[in-house]
């Protein structure tokens, strides 16, 4: 069953200057995948348009079996798609409950506290301490908060920009286990990740983005051979090319 | 130095910290500085006086003044009457010129440009439908009563500051308890990322001209009730405004109030030390000490 399909998607900032190519893929319930590419190739600004935080300029994104083209975040997100940004992704000025209970507010009000519980037992870091700042939290922390408070409204689909970047390799350890503990919960998971490695021992399948094009879609451990991904990322392979 | 100053101080920081409040909600979350704030309070005023005539016509219960108050229960009404039509008033102007300009993604130089432009339509219109002559709510003397200390006030101006006092207190439950004041303060904080967690930014825009404009038309009132109104209050008290909005930080509603409560004191014993005619300047100094010395204002946050 596809939980997103993504058709010829083509978005940027500017409809002369599309930065996401006619791009498409498929996403089956409950599958994780990741897509890579090198710095400037479009992977941010295909998310985000997923998301709703780009504005698209052809194509249709499906949750589903509902065309979501276009629609606002909000709107996006009380369809079933939960985005994780890079950064910025938690109100710093807010406690951690206070973000928590926001995102709560798209479900059941009878729903609301036995899942904000849920997440902070799921996330004991903030379990502990959860009228505290979320300005206070470190980067790791941060992510798990973001991550919380987008599993709170179970997405169908959970999209992740560069989860790890800026963490500490020990933190980045911490984040790859929560997410691997999400994908395990049966949540469809998207993911733009830098580092390569991670992401292919994380998610089954991946996409490789190049120039805003996808030059590779298949699974991950045909890219654990570097020779290859190598030669994707600098362009030689194309989609057209068996990878 | 004459303790009066005090409660002057206090009764003039009250109209100025309401309307700062409404003033620093335009600023956190609609990210630009609104002249039409002072506008919206001289509006308040005027709608308000219209209503409280109309009830007035209507029954003569409702005007006679309740004692010890110089007014009736019908300015009470009207005041609410008042408060919808400058809510409805700041609504029209968000859909028919900020919204738009916001859908466009202009520049915040250019929304700001905008809303100056459109203080003085609303300014002039003003002064056309009512002319520039002061008028007055009520013509009732009151006396001021001793306080104590010196000090003396009238029932009306404790009433402003009790007033103050009720709505300042609501409106910080509001914000720190309720879904609608996190959504608030979430928009403030990043607006992207608020549409990201699920918050209808557009409804989160809305509630900001709502109380803000709400309490502006009760500022406005208050100002009506204890001085008088004319189409160039608002546009006075602009500058006291954005004082206390920076000196309290932006986007902080007790950081607000208490702008305007020094903003005020500071007028009122400005006048008994240097003279009434440096009263204007007041504010003007604070402003750019403040923009100098703590630009994030006493509870703003840096970078907000």
């Amino acid at each position: 069953m596809i939980a997103l399909s993504v058709n010829n998607l083509r978005a940027g900032y500017d409809p002369d200057l599309a930065i996401v190519k006619g791009v498409s893929f498929d996403v089956n319930k409950g599958e994780a995948l990741c897509i890579l590419g090198p710095n400037g190739a479009g992977k941010s600004t295909l998310i985000k348009a997923m998301a709703g935080l780009v504005p698209s300029f052809g194509g249709t994104v499906r949750l589903g079996p509902r065309d979501v083209t276009g629609l606002t975040p909000h709107l996006l997100v009380r369809s079933g798609l939960g985005f994780v940004p890079q950064t910025d992704n938690i109100f710093t000025r807010l406690t951690i409950r206070e973000n928590l209970q926001i995102a709560s507010q798209l479900v059941a009000r009878s729903e609301r506290q036995r899942r904000i519980d849920a997440m902070l037992a799921m996330f004991p870091d903030l379990g502990e301490r959860p009228g505290e700042l979320a300005g206070a939290l470190s980067g790791g922390q941060r992510q798990m908060l973001a991550a919380a408070r987008a599993l709170l409204t179970e997405p169908d689909v959970l999209i992740l920009d560069e989860p790890s970047a800026g963490l500490s390799p020990k933190l980045v350890g911490q984040v790859f286990d929560t997410l691997r503990r999400i994908s395990e919960a049966g949540v469809t998971l998207v993911l733009v990740e830098q580092n390569v490695r991670a992401a292919l021992a994380l998610t089954p399948r991946a996409l490789v983005l190049v120039d805003g094009h996808l030059a590779h879609d298949g699974p991950s451990n045909a890219l654990h051979d570097g020779a290859l991904l190598g030669e994707l990322f600098l362009g030689r392979r194309g989609a057209e090319q068996p990878a | 130095m004459n303790p009066q100053a005090l409660i002057d101080g206090l009764i003039a920081g009250s109209t100025i910290g309401l309307g700062a409040i409404g003033l620093t909600l335009a600023y956190s979350i609609l990210r630009f500085a609104n002249f039409t704030h002072g506008d919206f309070l001289a509006w308040g005023a005027y709608l308000t006086l219209t209503l409280f005539g109309l009830l007035g016509g209507l029954s003569a219960g409702l005007g006679a003044p309740v004692h010890p108050f110089s007014f009736g229960w019908g300015l009470p009404l009207a005041m609410l009457g008042g408060a919808a039509l400058t809510v409805l008033l700041a609504l029209g102007l968000d859909r028919i010129l900020f919204g738009r300009l916001r859908a466009r993604g202009a520049d915040v130089i250019i929304i700001v440009m905008a809303s100056f432009g459109a203080s003085m339509a609303l300014r002039s219109l003003l002064e056309f439908i009512f002319t520039a002559k002061p008028v007055y709510f009520t013509n009732a003397l009151q006396i001021a009563q001793p306080l104590g200390l010196g000090m003396r006030a009238t029932p009306d101006q404790l009433l402003v500051i009790g007033l103050t006092a009720v709505l300042v207190a609501g409106l910080h439950l509001l914000l720190t308890r309720s879904a609608t004041g996190r959504a608030m303060r979430a928009v403030s904080e990043n607006p992207d990322l608020a549409g990201v967690y699920g918050i209808n930014v557009a409804q989160v825009i809305r509630m900001t001209w709502i109380i803000g404009a709400g309490l502006a038309c009760v500022a406005g009132v208050m100002a009506g009730l204890l001085v008088q109104i004319r189409p160039y209050m608002g546009f006075d008290l602009l500058l006291p405004l954005f004082a206390a909005t920076i000196l309290g930080g932006i986007g902080s509603i007790p950081g607000a109030m208490l702008g305007g409560l020094i903003i005020g004191l500071a007028e009122a014993f400005a006048v008994q030390i240097i003279g009434a005619e440096w009263r204007a300047a007041v504010s003007f100094i604070i402003l750019v000490l403040v923009l100098m010395l703590r630009p994030q204002g006493l509870f703003g946050q840096r970078g907000a």
